[in-house]
């Protein structure tokens, strides 16, 4: 998958849309009405000059007032009329364009919760939002508003001519005659404009970018004594953007005097002709004044046409994306006897799921992700129920790839991982999930309360088991100092908590949640000595009598461990507990003797 | 009128750019309402056989070229006229929208220019205390909502003003009644845009932020993805996301209800206004009140007048905003920056530092730093050892000039700090911060950052000595590849490496690692160490680390406790007395025997 954006995309694939056409099937009703009532408002909007020539043939000129009454009560009934459609069009338009973005944004957050962990970390968030966000507008906005005005456009041009025709043919034909140029100066027009505006857009976040470089990095420019360069360096970026903007703003400031222009010909060219037949009774006044406005009017649907068939490619490249996203196969999902035997994945059965002991063994297992070489292979590992596995080696060894296996993050490329003696796969996925506590080294909290936040894994726990897990791991008493206690508001991903709060507030969760085997991704960050023993003993609470994997950093962490496995390249090349490493002086020695003389440093001042 | 003040401020060195867009406009809406008239004329009196009332003489003009006859015996005239007066306007039109962007875009420019300059010279703390996220919208969305102001809202305000008053100027002499009847209508929607859109401002603030609730509920999923899964909590998540997805479309939807109102409404008053128009002259045509032409000429004067007033109406709802943006931008300028060149410069900088009893305290009454002495002879290697909140780090912060000191002196080379100027300081100390940031281009951009390092080979040197030379050269781009968020994913050892070769290459008497070779390992650390000693043996040197085995290679180890130096001497000295520095390294050279 790559993930370069493609601006817009060249050619019109009529198999995307028909695939998002999926989404605007609930809305055919609305949309059925909105292009009928497009048609109404077109055609009223071609009637109103005709008005303006009946009044002045029928009675200005003949200086009569019969029927003008009447004739007052009909255009004021169009008036009312097209007023009346405008409302009801906006609503109806209004409702498309929200709904659709709504649907689909509701799918894909649907579908990216079945989605494997394998997807989300090959896949950068910003790529996603970007998706559900600024591309599902587009294709709201595409689907309602471009819609209308793309029929409003054509069938204002059709009957237009019409109008025009049956009106008189050879005025008819000398205005139409511009038409063509119109036609092709405005779509020349309209997709540069449209191209050069979103060229400034994308000039414009290098700019917010450079702004961004320059304050989160201002301690490092002070540092360095660059902020001459680093000026410099910006206000070509500036440079740049002021040219373009510049150069696009003249561009499109020919654009519409030249369609006036055309405007004036045809005009002209009207009145011209018009004022030699006119004696001769060929034309009357009124078909001047049709003409003449028809003249200007044919700019504002040709201007909007062109304007629409420009936007369509670039929604086209929306959609595909969006396609995208919502057609990612899922690779990590329930086998059919599964499903048959548990329900669907959200839905599982829980009446029917085994009990979960805490066996697990790795059975010639070998992993290697989409790309790249195998990063396990052939791997064996046997946990008994209850032990506590320390990791141990250097990023990218492999001991996270280990730890997203035991959870079925990801499955393994071949061999099997099997819980209480049987292949996982065989059990529900939700099954597994629900039995894992984990807890991140940079702890991922979710806006809202505290309290919502501990209940995260249990949804229906009580205000008791909240507080009693709180206890466990020490958490109470600072929540209970805390402005609102349990219903504090914890930030944005846990911002107005401190680190060390956060790792509290995790293990209460994970504990609320009990379960069967518990994963510790351990931090390095540093929090000050209090915490860090607090953290400890909650840590060991976590951990009694549940399997556990912990990714380990903190000496003391590792020493407490049953078993200690030191990972190099995929492999185990040291196995046993604290006592039987440090005896061997081998690589774990050495990693031992280093991580305490940079702990004892610290720790030092605070003895 | 401050804010008019600071809209002039924005706008200053383009003020006569702007001046002329605004004369285009002017010329534009001029010759835009004469096409009305040509019409009018032709119907009336080339056509018709009304007498000539054109305004502004150009009824004597028509007399001097032979009168209404010979114009009805050349009647290409009318189409000449017609289009060279489109040609006029059209041409200003092209002016306006140049001129007007020149000078928008121009003052944009400087704008961002002096706000990214200007935040460069903001002293650090400011930068401390800051919310990035606020400086960086004032800084992009706000000087968007003033550019857009200048270019567009401002010039078409003028003009829709201006040509209300022309066009009434027009309409005024031909009837007063006729003009009367053809603008009652247009106060009454002009007042319902105005307060509808100032109304308005409040659910569209809602909405952004319900929005904003979304995204941050749908960016916590994706970065949580793991506490999701293994709390098996999809479903809440689904029913969470929904909840906020609803309450964005509801608001939406709540909007395009009022809109439907209000575009239904107004566009039934203006079009009211037109019929008014064409009805009430149609009558008083048929009792020979006004002519044909007059009602063809109101007709399209009255669409010249309904629907840019409600546009009008709509701009001023939201002119407040701009206001509000200038204000946010022009708070950033108010604040004060530090003086960068004020002080002596160009002189000779060897290395000898003196703290000579120094005080500083951020807060008051809270010292930092709480009398400090001491002495860094040229080309030593000086080790600091505290813990954290000790004031180390204030102490090197204050070495750099990012904070002044209140109390004491400290001396480099005999000359008082706070007289020499803050850039020959920076330029002659070199600092790698703990926290090392890099700028998203190449490695080698990196490394070289800056005007002062022009050779090449000085680029590879400084990566050499800070032992990431080979590294580099492993990945595929080499000194290419370009690091940060769009670049590969560095570790933070070699983060740390490059910012010391970004530091080292500068080539300046003084060099300052705060924490900073922690994040490498000890043989690394030791290598660096070396290879910079093996370089220049002049360069001063102080290095603010909790490893033992760099802090006893140095020549003096000052630890710092509570704001005051507590141990100061070689490591030999320090070892002989009883005291902190004692017991770390106790602590860590028996670890060999006790762990076994």
């Amino acid at each position: 998958m790559h993930f370069e954006e493609q601006e817009y995309s060249k050619r019109f694939d009529l198999e995307t849309f028909k695939r998002l056409l999926v989404f605007a099937k609930p809305y055919k009703k609305e949309i059925i009405v909105l292009i009928i009532q497009m048609v109404l408002l077109a055609l009223v909007d071609a009637v109103f000059p005709k008005l303006n020539q009946y009044a002045i043939d029928l009675f200005a000129v003949n200086h009569s007032l019969d029927g003008f009454w009447i004739y007052c009560l009909i255009a004021l009934g169009l008036v009312v009329f097209q007023a009346a459609n405008v409302r009801l069009m906006i609503l109806n338009a209004g409702k498309v364009e929200n709904s659709i973005p709504y649907d689909i944004r509701k799918a894909a957050f649907n579908k990216l919760q079945e989605l494997s962990i394998a997807y989300c970390d090959r896949t950068p968030v910003g790529w996603i939002m970007a998706r559900l966000t600024s591309d599902v507008k587009r294709l709201g906005v595409t689907l309602s508003w471009h819609l209308v005005d793309f029929f409003w456009s054509i069938f204002l041009i059709v009957i237009m001519t019409v109008m025009m025709l049956i009106t008189h043919v050879g005025y008819a034909l000398l205005v139409l005659s511009v038409v063509p140029f119109l036609v092709i100066i405005s779509m020349i027009f309209q997709k540069i404009i449209l191209h050069n505006f979103r060229k400034a857009r994308r000039l414009n976040s290098q700019i917010t970018a450079g702004f961004n470089e320059g304050i989160t990095g201002a301690k490092t420019i002070k540092s360095l004594s660059i902020e001459g360069h680093m000026l410099n360096e910006f206000k070509d970026l500036t440079s740049e953007m002021k040219n373009f903007t510049v150069k696009a703003a003249t561009i499109s400031s020919i654009y519409t005097p030249i369609i006036l222009f055309l405007g004036s010909i045809a005009t002209g060219l009207v009145l011209w002709k018009s004022g030699a037949q006119i004696g001769e009774n060929a034309i009357s006044y009124g078909t001047i004044v049709v003409f003449s406005s028809y003249a200007v009017q044919f700019f504002e649907p040709v201007k909007q046409f062109a304007r629409v068939f420009t936007e369509l490619q670039y929604t086209q490249a929306s959609a595909e994306r969006v396609v995208t996203l919502l057609d990612t196969e899922n690779d990590i999902v329930d086998s059919p006897e599964v499903t048959e035997r548990f329900g669907q994945m959200f839905d599982s059965n829980r009446e029917e799921w085994p009990k979960f002991v805490g066996d697990i063994e790795f059975r010639n297992v070998t992993f290697r992700y989409k790309e790249g070489g195998n990063i396990l292979e052939n791997f064996n590992l046997k946990i008994k129920a209850g032990e506590t596995i320390a990791l141990v080696g250097e990023t990218g060894s492999g001991k996270t790839t280990i730890v997203n296996l035991a959870c079925r993050f990801y499955e393994p490329t071949e061999g099997s991982i099997l819980i209480d003696g049987l292949d996982y796969r065989e059990r529900p996925l939700l099954w597994v999930y629900s039995n894992i506590g984990y807890v991140l080294q940079e702890p991922h909290l979710f806006s809202g309360t505290v309290k919502e936040n501990i209940a995260y894994g249990r949804q229906n726990a009580t205000m008791e088991d909240i507080i009693e897990a709180a206890k466990i791991v020490n958490a109470h008493d600072f929540i209970m100092n805390l402005e609102k206690g349990y219903d504090t508001e914890v930030g944005e991903r846990g911002s107005r908590l401190s680190t060390g709060q956060k790792q509290l507030i995790s293990f209460a969760r994970a504990i609320l949640s009990d379960p069967g085997m518990f994963v510790l991704d351990e931090a390095t960050s540093s929090v000050d000595t209090e915490t860090e023993h607090l953290i400890q003993d909650a840590l060991h609470k976590a951990l009694a009598g549940r399997t556990s994997f912990i990714i380990a950093h903190r000496l003391s962490t590792i020493r407490s461990a049953d078993r200690i496995l030191v990972i190099d390249k995929g492999r185990i090349i040291e196995e046993g507990n604290h006592k039987q490493l440090i005896r061997k002086k081998g690589y774990y020695y050495r990693l031992y003797t280093n991580q305490l003389i940079e702990e004892q440093g610290k720790m030092a001042f605070e003895a | 009128m401050k804010k008019f003040r600071l809209l002039m401020q924005y706008l200053h060195g383009s003020g006569r750019t702007y001046i002329f867009a605004i004369i285009s406009v002017l010329l534009m809406t001029v010759f835009s309402a004469l096409s009305p008239l040509i019409i009018k004329f032709t119907v009336d009196s080339v056509i018709g056989d009304n007498p000539v009332d054109l305004p502004f003489g150009f009824d004597r003009l028509i007399e001097q070229i032979g009168g209404i006859e010979s114009i009805r015996s050349n009647l290409w005239v009318i189409f000449v006229v017609i289009v060279a007066i489109t040609v006029l306007q059209g041409t200003f039109m092209f002016l306006k929208g140049k001129l007007s962007a020149v000078a928008a875009q121009t003052s944009s420019k400087r704008m961002r220019d002096r706000l990214y300059n200007h935040l460069m010279r903001l002293p650090f703390d400011y930068h401390v205390k800051a919310q990035t996220g606020d400086i960086i919208q004032r800084c992009t969305s706000d000087i968007e909502t003033v550019q857009n102001f200048v270019e567009r809202q401002s010039v078409d305000a003028i003009q829709i003003i201006f040509q209300v008053i022309i066009v009434l100027s027009i309409m005024i002499p031909i009837s007063l009644k006729y003009t009367l009847i053809s603008i009652v209508l247009i106060p009454i929607v002009f007042v319902i845009t105005v307060r509808f859109f100032i109304n308005m401002m409040k659910i569209f603030i809602q909405t952004d932020e319900a929005e904003g609730v979304m995204s941050a509920a749908l960016q916590e999923n994706l970065t949580g993805v793991r506490v999701v899964k293994a709390f098996g909590a999809q479903k809440f998540e689904i029913e969470k996301f929904d909840e906020k997805n609803d309450k964005y479309r509801k608001l939406n939807l709540k909007i395009v209800k009022l809109m439907a109102d209000f575009w239904g409404g107004t566009d039934l008053i203006c079009m009211l206004q037109h019929a008014l128009v064409l009805i009430v002259g149609t009558y008083w045509a048929t009792q020979d009140i006004i002519s044909i032409g007059t009602i063809i000429a109101f007709s399209i004067y009255a669409g010249m007048m309904v629907w840019p007033l409600r546009g009008l109406g709509q701009m001023m709802g939201f002119m407040g905003q701009a206001f509000v943006s200038l204000g946010r931008i022009s708070e950033i300028l108010d604040s004060q920056p530090e003086d960068y060149h004020k002080g002596l410069k160009d002189i000779p900088i060897q290395g000898e530092i003196v703290f000579d009893d120094v005080y500083f305290e951020y807060e008051k009454g809270k010292p930092v730093l709480d009398g400090i002495s001491f002495r860094i002879e040229k080309g030593s290697t000086v080790a600091i050892l505290g813990a954290t909140g000790s004031g180390k780090s204030s102490l090197v912060h204050l070495l750099f000039r990012l904070y002044d000191y209140q109390k004491g002196h400290i001396t480099i080379d005999g000359v008082e700090l706070s007289d020499i100027s803050r850039e020959w300081i920076r330029k002659n100390i070199g600092i790698v911060l703990q926290e090392p940031f890099l700028f998203s281009r190449s490695i080698y951009e990196n490394i070289r950052i800056g005007d002062d390092v022009k050779d090449e080979e000085k680029v590879y040197e400084a990566a050499r000595i800070a032992s990431i030379h080979d590294s580099i050269e492993e990945f595929e781009s080499g000194y290419k590849t370009i690091v940060g968020e769009r670049g590969v994913t560095l570790s933070g050892g070699q983060r740390q490496r490059i910012a010391i070769a970004r530091t080292v290459a500068k080539d300046v008497p003084i060099l300052i690692f705060d924490d900073s070779l922690s994040a490498v390992d000890t043989e690394t650390d030791s290598q660096i160490r070396q290879a910079l000693k093996e370089r220049s043996k002049d360069t001063t040197t102080i290095i603010i680390s909790h490893r033992i085995t760099t802090l006893a290679e140095a020549d003096k180890i000052l630890v710092i406790d509570k704001g005051k130096i507590a141990e100061e001497g070689s490591h030999e000295e320090l070892i002989s007395r009883n005291g902190i520095y004692k017991r770390i390294w106790e602590i860590q050279s028996s670890l060999g025997e006790d762990i076994a």
